[in-house]
């Protein structure tokens, strides 16, 4: 048996996720892979339908009946792909936890906060509900919600978006899992707030050795939270490598294109956004070669032949990509150092 | 008495010393619960009145009497069978209620139940659930109740029976529709990321998210079950003479429409109350159930 000081929490090989659609079968999701060790932390970017958020749901076991799960995931050894519901329900909330997108939809409107944050606790841990309200209200008080021994029997609508989504956070910690899931935990909220928010989950991460996945499309959200970053585009995973070796040397056409897609401050007035040209594949009918190929300003006809291989270009820095000798040449989109 | 009911500040004197926060503090507040629950109680009452007092036996029949005015001694007049207007009002009451709460007390369990099952399990299950619901709902009620008589005999258990498997199918399929878009809420999501499964889901999120809906409904299924019952009674199928009862008063009066109009007046008055009390009283339900509607004063 492996050291559990250097094993991984979670690793995750060579995982498909086929789901049915109304078109047909998907291939929502092929080949990831990926290990994390506990403390860690990383960042899945992309654009909507590449792929992350059917990732983190296959880590969490909530895709619907109907999706084929391939491959393997494990936490800490044990295999956790089609483990049956009940088996994984002890785990849900306990082990794993899960921070939503939209805050003002991920609470129960009939309950009051107190009694979902203290929910898991009297699930998972057994305690009394006055040890769970007890606790409740100190999770509330660390993630900074105001006053929280009164408010802890207010009901989710008298909250603002900002707060639920502490309320939400103090939920998933409720337990303190292993590894904590948050799929676009800010793209619901004020951008003052988002800074707040992020701030609280990394010191709560850091606090508590937690290792964190975090799902964003937001390029820098991603730059300034994590410590490894996955790109993902057509449901694979196109570079993965450390946050600031990726950032420093891009070396996928499409982590370039996502980086000059963003707005630029104190860029002149009229100048516009630049984009990537044409439209994400349609995950029921993907082309044969690399997902990106349709988009790629590089491609050439080898490009379209096959998947292309996972390149090595850089310490644990690898691009899915056969012309990375001409993309990173070309060094487009580097940080200045 | 509506100038009374618009001015939301003139509470009874009774809520002035309850606080808003509690439950009935701000029950006592709201105008068509307290309507609707003094209405409802009003037939209640009379029901257990009648069980204890009537003016006249409610079975006695006098022909010598027949289809009087209101007097002193008859305060709404008597029936074509000499019967007292009131003793049948009260006794009537009786039956009513059995008949809509037992009804409804089926149809709810049955087709709550089915709902929430066919919308936990969904795939095969919940096209078995919606498919029987589908045939039940086909088969005239009507038919239903006359087929059941023809096995049980005519009577108030057979209709309310048959009135009571009527009701499930409605409920079935409102429960599944309504439980189906919680289940497609993020909180559910959320609640099983945190490790909770299909029962306790359905029990703690779906249920209470569907309850004000399925309390006003109930209020409606009651209304119909009380029609339906007067229905059932005008085809022989109903309560049985001499037992009275609201429906079959009814439909005794409509023989004498143009000789005596009022006596379709008064059970058709009593429906009207105990329909309207039930849906005022099932709309404040819902209102006071729902914390987001919960007004703060």
């Amino acid at each position: 048996m492996a050291d559990p000081a250097t094993m991984p929490l979670i690793e995750v090989d060579n995982l498909g996720v086929r789901l049915n659609t109304s078109r047909g079968p998907a291939q929502a999701v092929r080949d990831v892979s990926f290990a994390l060790k506990r403390g860690e932390t990383l960042g899945l970017v992309g654009e909507s339908g590449c792929g992350k958020s059917v990732t983190a749901l296959s880590l969490m076991g909530l895709l619907p009946d109907s999706a084929i799960v391939t491959g393997s995931v494990r936490l800490d050894g044990r295999q956790l792909a089609r483990l049956p519901d009940a088996d994984y329900c002890k785990l849900r909330g306990n082990r794993i936890s899960m921070i939503f997108q939209e805050p003002m939809t991920a609470l129960n409107p009939m309950h009051t906060i107190g009694h979902q944050v203290a929910e898991p606790l009297r699930r998972h841990k057994k305690y009394s509900a006055a040890q769970a309200r007890r606790e409740a209200i100190a999770l509330l008080d660390r993630v900074g919600l105001p006053d929280p021994a009164r408010r802890v029997d207010a009901y989710p609508h008298q909250f603002s978006g900002g707060q639920r989504q502490r309320v939400t956070i103090a939920m998933a910690l409720a337990c303190e899992p292993d590894l904590l899931i948050a799929d676009e935990p800010t793209t619901a909220l004020d951008v003052t707030i988002q800074g707040q928010i992020l701030d609280l989950i990394a010191d709560l991460v850091e606090e508590r050795g937690m290792s964190m996945i975090l799902i964003s499309h937001d390029l820098g959200v991603i730059a300034e939270n994590v410590q490894r970053m996955m790109v993902m585009y057509g449901g694979t995973v196109v570079e993965s490598g450390p946050t600031d070796e990726v950032f420093r040397r891009m070396g996928h056409p499409y982590t370039q294109g996502l980086f000059r897609a963003r707005p630029k401050l104190g860029a002149r007035k009229g100048t516009r956004l630049k984009t990537i040209s044409g439209t994400v594949p349609e995950l029921a009918d993907l082309p044969m070669g690399c997902t990106f190929a349709d988009r790629c300003p590089l491609v050439i006809d080898e490009c379209r032949t096959a998947l292309p291989p996972m390149v090595d270009v850089g310490p644990g820095h690898v691009v899915r990509c056969i012309r990375t000798d001409v993309s990173m040449a070309a060094n487009v989109g580097a940080l200045p150092a | 008495m509506s100038a009374q009911l618009s001015t939301p500040d003139d509470a009874p004197v009774a809520t002035r010393f309850l606080p808003a926060r509690t439950f009935w503090g701000r029950a006592l507040r709201h105008r068509s619960f307290v309507l609707g629950g003094a209405l409802s109680l009003l037939v209640v009452a009379s029901a257990l009145l009648s069980l204890v007092w009537t003016p006249w036996p409610p079975a006695e029949i006098d022909i010598a009497s027949k289809l009087q005015p209101p007097s002193a001694a008859h305060w709404l007049g008597t029936d074509s069978f000499g019967r007292d207007i009131v003793s049948l009002l009260l006794a009537g009451a009786r039956s009513t209620i059995l008949v809509g709460i037992i009804a409804v007390s089926i149809g709810l369990s049955f087709g709550v139940c089915l709902g929430l099952i066919a919308s936990a399990k969904r795939g095969w299950t919940e096209e078995i659930i919606m498919r029987f619901s589908d045939f039940t709902f086909a088969f005239p009620a009507v038919l239903s109740a006359i087929m059941l008589a023809a096995v049980a005999g005519p009577g108030m258990v057979t209709s309310i029976i048959a009135i009571g498997i009527f009701q499930i199918p409605t409920l079935t399929r409102l429960t599944r529709g309504s439980a189906n878009a919680i289940w497609a809420r993020e909180f559910v999501l959320a609640a099983r990321a945190s490790g909770k499964g299909a029962f306790r889901i359905t029990v703690e999120h779906v249920l209470p998210n569907i309850l004000s809906i399925l309390i006003v409904q109930a209020t409606i299924q009651f209304a119909l079950a009380i029609l339906a019952e007067a229905a059932l009674s005008y085809l022989g199928l109903g309560t049985q003479p001499p037992q009275p009862s609201w429906g079959r008063m009814l439909n005794d009066a409509q023989t004498l429409l143009f000789q005596s109009p009022t006596l379709a007046v008064y059970p058709g008055a009593a429906i009207a109350i105990a329909v309207l009390g039930l849906n005022l009283l099932g709309d404040g339900l819902r209102d006071l159930l729902d914390p987001r509607l919960a007004r703060e004063r």
